[in-house]
């Protein structure tokens, strides 16, 4: 094995899920090293949950090669699965036992477990400790799904969408868990159709649509991205309405003002928005909604 | 990374049973219904039939129990793993199971252990209620008390795994109850549980010899009537070892057809 290698927690080359002739992932090409939290951003569809289902070993690829902490997913074994952590896209299991009696039940099934009382107070479910699981609110939920996820101290964490659903509070709680997870040294690979959650949590996003990565970027080129043309819009002479993308637009607008003589009306300079330019990214698919697969 | 050991068979097992039951007592509407269901059907049977006296003065609740008891088993271990199952396999429960590093043979262990405990609970309560309300009379020999007991062992164990296998063919927790209602009927009907087996046509008898219940309710009237039942029987005797093979066998077909098939998320997601 290559040294490079070693510090690799996740590596994807040109894989392939097909159902039938439907290529779910289509070419996916993905690495993540260790340490790093990753965001996978993408509509509905784009295949993130196919994804994240392969490298958990859910499901088996059609084609290409997959490694995460340097073994094939597909084949591995009970090892592998002590060290990395897995939160569900939605689990409503458990929901006959107590908290605190679930979480000790899987502290049972890792070799190195964070203790329950640990567990419970990182995810905050201090005052529900004792209560039965069907009695939690969606949100305090989702902190029980990364609670049994982290309980095994993974090396590698999956996150499928865990916010979804969160009113805007509870989702800030929940990002400054994930950040301190990540402080704390573990690798975090998170799917999310929320560009916000991405950009508040991740240092590098990943976009995927139709089942491949469209842009690999850090945040910081996706923001320079958006911010290297603005479009200058007025109302012409005539009474129509006038567009120019530019990269200078002062000095664009600075020259029409010379040879219009006069103040243009109705004048803009805008500059697209992170969201735009992510609109852009996954084009028509983020308008239509489709089941995600 | 340094290597770490993880939990064994035996420590993940006696875990997930004790999982198991707290979870299935935590739902009390499903304890009772488990529980209270044979019973239910002896008391139905057992009154109805109250005057037909079979020869030798055995009542018809003596027999019936023995067959009730071999039903307990295919309600409990082989019915409700099916339908529970299949509900956890909807939930995720399964799915977040198979994430873990959790040895699957300590899977199949907590689900014998909570079917052996609610066996023994069911069985003592029907024997409770057959003897107080039916004069039911208990095994009077070592021997049969013995038989009772590896009989339900491997019959318990045979279901289980056999229930495991089958909760795959279920697409959904609503499909699994009635595709596998009508099979514990029809193997009831069949194997000599609501009716008396040497007076059932010859066909269904021959039906019946190729699954376990016909056998194990067999082996439990060995247990639950008197010796001279023995020559009134299909095979001429009790014919004990024939049961046990029977029974071994089938453990074995469902122990291969479990590992085989056996799967922690619904059909369609692969």
């Amino acid at each position: 094995m290559e040294p490079a290698a070693i510090t690799r927690a996740l590596e994807a080359a040109n894989v392939v899920k097909a159902y039938g002739t439907f290529k779910a992932v289509d070419g996916l090409n993905l690495t993540v090293e260790t340490g790093q939290l990753v965001a996978l951003l993408g509509p509905n569809g784009a295949g993130k949950t196919t994804t994240i289902e392969m490298l958990e070993g859910y499901r088996q690829r059609t084609s290409g090669e997959l490694s995460v902490l340097g073994v094939d997913p597909g084949k591995a074994g009970r090892e592998w699965r002590a060290r990395i952590g897995i939160v569900l896209q939605t689990a409503s299991d458990g929901s006959d036992v107590s908290v605190r009696f679930l979480l000790s039940h899987y502290a049972k099934l890792y070799p190195r477990s964070r203790s329950v009382d640990e567990l419970i107070g990182l995810v905050g479910l201090g005052s529900k400790a004792d209560s039965k699981v069907a009695s939690l609110s969606g949100g305090q939920r989702r902190r029980l799904d990364v609670a049994l996820g982290i309980v095994g101290r993974p090396e590698l964490l999956f996150l499928d969408e865990p916010t979804t659903g969160f009113d805007p509070e509870a989702r800030r709680d929940f990002w400054g868990l994930i950040k301190q997870l990540h402080r704390e040294g573990t690798t975090i690979l998170l799917t999310t159709h929320y560009l916000a959650e991405a950009e508040a949590l991740a240092e590098r996003v990943v976009v995927m649509n139709h089942g491949r990565v469209v842009t690999d970027s850090s945040l910081q080129d996706l923001r320079a991205r958006a911010g290297d043309m603005a479009t200058v819009r007025w109302v012409g002479s005539g009474g129509e309405l006038q567009e120019q993308l530019t990269a200078a637009p002062a000095d664009f607008v600075t020259k029409l003002k010379q040879e219009m003589g006069h103040e243009p009306v109705g004048l803009t300079v805008t500059r697209p928005s992170l969201e735009d330019v992510y609109l852009e990214l996954v084009g028509e698919a983020a308008v239509g909604v489709s089941v995600d697969g | 990374m340094a290597s770490v050991k993880l939990p064994g068979v035996v420590a993940s097992g006696i875990a997930r049973v004790n999982f198991e039951l707290k979870s299935f007592f935590g739902d009390p509407a499903a304890v009772v219904f488990t529980l209270v269901f044979p019973v239910l059907l002896l008391v139905v049977f057992g009154s109805v039939f109250t005057d037909s006296e079979m020869p030798g003065g055995v009542s018809f609740s003596q027999y019936f129990t023995a067959g009730m008891i071999a039903s307990g088993v295919l309600y409990t271990a082989f019915q409700g793993l099916v339908i529970n199952l299949a509900q956890e396999r909807q939930d995720g429960t399964l799915k977040r199971l198979g994430g873990t590093p959790m040895p699957k043979s300590a899977f199949f262990v907590g689900k014998i252990g909570l079917y052996a405990v609610l066996y023994v609970a069911q069985v003592a309560i029907l024997l409770g209620i057959g003897i107080a309300l039916f004069g039911l009379s208990l095994p009077d020999s070592a021997f049969k008390w013995f038989t009772f007991v590896w009989i339900s062992v491997v019959s318990l164990v045979a279901w289980t795994l056999l229930g495991v296998a089958f909760s795959v063919v279920p697409k959904s927790s609503r499909a699994a109850s009635a595709i596998v209602t009508p099979i514990v009927l029809v193997l009831q009907f069949t194997s000599g549980v609501f009716f008396v087996y040497n007076e059932l046509p010859e066909w269904m008898q021959q039906f019946a010899a190729v699954f376990p219940l016909k056998w194990m309710s067999q082996g439990m009237r060995s247990v639950f009537l008197p010796e001279t039942y023995e020559t009134a029987e299909v095979g001429g005797g009790w014919e004990l070892p024939m049961v046990a093979l029977v029974l071994g066998l089938w453990a074995l077909v469902g122990l291969v057809l479990a590992l085989a098939f056996f799967r922690w998320t619904p059909r369609g997601q692969r």
